[in-house]
């Protein structure tokens, strides 16, 4: 079975594996995860404000991006983005963005619909007393969600939001229908280049198994030591 | 913004010579449909069973469940399908490698186990949770009845559990839906891939995709509103159901 195996093939590969492929993987990670972070909290915030329309606004939002799979996403901002950059700029022509910037976009826009389910349920979760008591020390509303409400809903929430973002390290994979080099695009072209592919595709899913399965353990852990605090 | 816009281009004939640009977008339609429908069995069954087997006062089946659970949870999709899809008959004995590789419609079958089988983990998850809400009182109950483990689950936990997980199925299910799209990278021409290769031969990016996203927004709204009275018609009383 694995007799004319060629692991010279990936350890010639894993410069470019890793230095190309996984620090985009990571990156776009990382800064989506925050993007999404921070416009989900806003998003989840619009959503429990009083005001009606607002809301209402905030739920068509996550309703219509958690309807559609990441790939048509993917598609719809690779060809939106361009047309909105030249409508903002008011340029002549459409405007090219990159794909790291049209896919940064694109899951900044797509997560932050998640996120910000799990950030309502965090701030939900806070007791009606302690914005109650932050009004009557005479916080602001900004203030009593800075101070109090979004630190402690931000906390309980954390393994949750480390979960989503395992989740989402693994969905960046799906920026492959870009032609991307991201780590799995990364090894698709060295598999293809070679005719290599059950070598490259076993270490790209080898290598996310660890990556996740690792993290996941983090998680685990984090929620047993948040569980003995509360 | 200087786009040509074209909303009739739905009705000319596309350059497959199959009808429409319409009915193209209407055939994967039915093909995301199909392979859904036949990905959510098989994650509904093999679910069930990882599921139960990690609730079993086996040690053996609990760690079976757990492995399961792990390695189908940890790698992305995409990947799981390629490996399916392109190291699978490598690996195989030359004669089942080969036999795999000319199986007619090989993606829509690798496609519906593939996300058949990412998909039970999350189902075996879900009904971990839902046997594990439910008292313990009931467990032991039934064997004082004099039930075996056999029948424990399949007339007293299993009915109960299922109904407590009925809403975050229905999100499952569609999950099921929308991960058919990740077929595209394997030739699979569903919903996704039909808008795509509409849009490489019209150019009308907009327009099919348009058409595509409100697509998948009306299957999702039938699917929400079926669960809906499904979960109406199975509510065990004095449980809070819905709001």
């Amino acid at each position: 079975m694995f007799s004319n195996f060629d692991f010279g093939v990936i350890i010639r590969a894993l410069p470019y594996l890793f230095y190309e492929g996984m620090s985009f993987t990571v990156m776009l990670t990382t800064l989506s995860a925050l993007g999404g972070l921070i416009f989900g909290t806003a998003i989840a915030l619009m959503r429990l404000s009083g005001l009606k329309t607002l809301g209402r606004i905030a739920g068509l939002y996550v309703d219509f991006m958690r309807s559609l799979p990441l790939v048509l996403v993917i598609f719809w901002f690779y060809f939106l983005v361009p047309y909105i950059g030249q409508w903002l700029t008011g340029a002549s022509r459409p405007i090219s963005v990159g794909a790291f910037a049209s896919s940064l976009i694109t899951f900044i826009m797509f997560e932050a619909a998640y996120f910000s389910e799990i950030m309502r349920a965090g701030i939900q979760s806070i007791s009606r007393g302690q914005p109650a008591a932050a009004n009557a020390l005479g916080l602001t509303y900004a203030q009593t969600m800075r101070y109090v409400v979004l630190p402690q809903a931000f906390r309980n929430m954390l393994p949750v939001l480390i979960t989503q973002t395992i989740v989402l390290f693994q969905d960046t994979s799906l920026v492959y229908v870009l032609s991307i080099t991201d780590f799995l695009g990364a090894a698709s072209k060295v598999a293809q280049r070679d005719g290599r592919l059950v070598e490259m595709y076993l270490f790209a899913a080898i290598v996310y198994f660890t990556i996740s399965c690792i993290a996941s353990f983090g998680v685990r852990r984090l929620q047993a030591r948040i569980a003995i605090l509360r | 913004m200087n786009y040509n816009w074209n909303w009739g281009i739905f009705f000319q004939p596309n350059p497959m010579g199959t009808g429409t640009y319409l009915d193209m977008l209407l055939s994967g339609l039915v093909l995301t449909l199909k392979t859904a429908a036949l990905a959510w069995i098989i994650a509904l069954i093999t679910g069930s069973l990882v599921g139960v087997m990690r609730t079993l006062p086996s040690r053996g089946a609990n760690w079976f469940g757990f492995a399961y659970v792990e390695f189908f949870r940890n790698m992305p999709l995409l990947v799981q399908l390629f490996l399916w899809f392109f190291v699978l008959p490598e690996i195989l004995p030359r004669a089942a490698g080969l036999w795999l590789k000319q199986l007619p419609n090989a993606p829509f079958w690798t496609a519906a186990i593939g996300i058949g089988l990412f998909m039970s983990a999350r189902v075996a998850i879900q009904l971990q949770a839902g046997i594990g809400s439910l008292p313990r009182g009931q467990r032991m109950a039934a064997t004082a009845l004099g039930l075996t483990t056999v029948q424990v689950y399949r007339y007293v936990l299993l009915p109960m559990a299922f109904r407590i997980i009925l809403p975050p199925l229905t999100s499952e299910f569609l999950n099921t839906i929308k991960n058919t799209a990740v077929a595209i990278t394997i030739g699979l021409l569903e919903l996704t891939g039909e808008a795509r290769s509409m849009q490489e031969f019209s150019f009308q990016v907009f327009e099919a995709f348009t058409a595509a996203t409100l697509l998948y927004l009306l299957v999702n709204a039938v699917v929400v509103t079926a669960m809906r009275f499904l979960e109406r018609w199975v509510a065990i009383p004095g449980y809070i159901t819905g709001k």
